[in-house]
């Protein structure tokens, strides 16, 4: 029992302060590329306060729900989007004997928990009784359904060579000459994982010179606040998956294993901020013929190649 | 908390945790926040008048289009994961190479075809 509590004090953490730390580091990257300086004022030091003002603004802000709006789902959409985050979190393994629950078909578990997420913002979308939040929650449901497939197949590539659907399997079983055999699946993944965050420059549904803010456009306070969180910890989540799945999880000299994970998900953090100050954001058909016609056959290859090699050697 | 679903009892601990958490933000700001709705203000957020009329429009056909793609390949790719874990198996070796090829045949003809049919271009 006391391990199941440490662990879930572990997720609460990793689930409360990383995106924090994520979204802070987002400022003051995006500013520092742009030639600027960010947030400088909050708290003294750079800045380093910024996000917990803007969450003590949140909390304060009058919460308007739009008379035309469906009340009850909109008022829990923000809930879906952000809770199947943390419940992802249990069957990820920080390091070899930090892990809440090893579930077998842990891989399954969490790719279908993360669809869950997603149907939050098409609730969101659906039932503010805006335009524009409609066309927002119609291409992030459109999306959802080209991206999935790839994040699928490159996810099954790892548990092809790991011969396990286990997250602390996988990783126990990582060499680290399957960073190149698994390449081509380990950027498929991140790419799709980003494009199923809604990540610039995957924003078309929140594309905010044409349609606002898509789902979130009627959302203010808390509510959007929730719904901010639910893509920081996203971000986080996905970068835990990239890297126990592709990059070795805990493995690694020197540093101990937590350490290394750690370590791992903040390069990644990082380079999910550098893709968004450095892409324009895709069009809605350059979108979808990025997933079909180029992330779903580099799956295939990659599904191919591993079998091959797994057979063969 | 052990076998099988002594571990979900902890998944679904979790669950209830993360409804407290949001449950617990909202009650917050529902304690600080003012509140004072005027008609102007519960209008949706649009430019110019609000929408009229029915709620029937024409609409494209493309996002279905691509849910039926979706549904095809996801059924297939679902097959995968219990695949993916025992077919390096003693005793089966080629036999699921060629069974894996045989998939991935039929996935790429899928996509051939939705690219033939000029699915995929949207102009």
């Amino acid at each position: 029992m006391p391990d199941v509590v440490i662990s879930f004090a572990v997720i609460l953490v990793v689930f409360l302060v990383l995106p924090l730390i994520v979204g802070q580091t987002e400022h003051k990257v995006m500013a520092h590329m742009q030639s600027r300086l960010g947030p400088m004022y909050a708290g003294g030091f750079h800045g380093w306060a910024q996000l917990i003002a803007d969450g003590v603004k949140f909390a304060q802000k009058e919460d308007v729900i739009p008379a035309a709006a469906d009340r009850r789902v909109f008022m829990i959409a923000p809930g879906v989007a952000l809770v199947p985050y943390l419940v992802v979190l249990i069957v990820i393994p920080l390091d070899r004997d930090l892990v809440a629950v090893r579930l077998d078909a842990g891989l399954f578990f969490v790719l279908a928990v993360m669809g869950v997420g997603v149907l939050g913002s098409i609730m969101a979308g659906w039932a503010s009784g805006n335009k524009y939040s409609v066309l927002g929650g119609m291409r992030s449901a459109a999306q959802l359904m080209s991206y999935e497939l790839p994040l699928v197949l490159a996810a099954s590539s790892v548990a092809m060579a790991a011969g396990t659907l286990s997250l602390p399997g996988i990783v126990e079983a990582w060499q680290w000459w399957w960073l190149p055999w698994q390449a081509i699946g380990g950027v498929v993944f991140f790419l799709a994982g980003l494009a199923e965050l809604r990540r610039p420059p995957f924003d078309m549904p929140i594309a905010e010179s044409e349609i606002i803010m898509g789902p979130m456009t009627e959302y203010t306070g808390m509510r959007f606040a929730l719904f901010m969180l639910s893509e920081y910890v996203g971000i986080v989540v996905l970068s835990f998956l990239t890297t126990v799945l592709f990059l070795g999880g805990w493995h690694g000299p020197l540093l101990p294993g937590w350490l290394w994970t750690l370590v791992k998900v903040f390069v990644l953090a990082f380079v999910v901020i550098w893709l968004r100050v450095s892409f324009p954001r895709l069009r809605e058909d350059q979108l979808q013929k990025l997933a079909w016609a180029g992330l779903v056959p580099l799956a295939l290859v990659q599904l191919a190649l591993t079998g091959v090699v797994q057979v063969l050697l | 908390m052990d076998g099988y679903f002594g571990s979900y009892v902890l998944v679904a601990a979790l669950l209830a945790i993360g409804v407290a958490i949001v449950a617990g933000a909202l009650l917050a700001n529902r304690l600080l926040r003012p509140s004072r709705p005027t008609p102007d203000k519960l209008t949706s957020y649009e430019c110019g008048v609000d929408p009229v009329g029915e709620g029937w429009a024409q609409s494209q056909i493309r996002y279905y289009v691509f849910t039926y793609l979706y549904v095809v390949f996801a059924v297939d790719a679902v097959f995968l994961f219990p695949w993916a874990t025992v077919f390096d198996a003693p005793g089966y070796g080629l036999t699921t190479l060629v069974e894996m090829f045989v998939f991935l045949g039929f996935i790429a003809l899928g996509i051939l075809y939705a690219w033939r049919k000029r699915v995929l271009t949207w102009t």
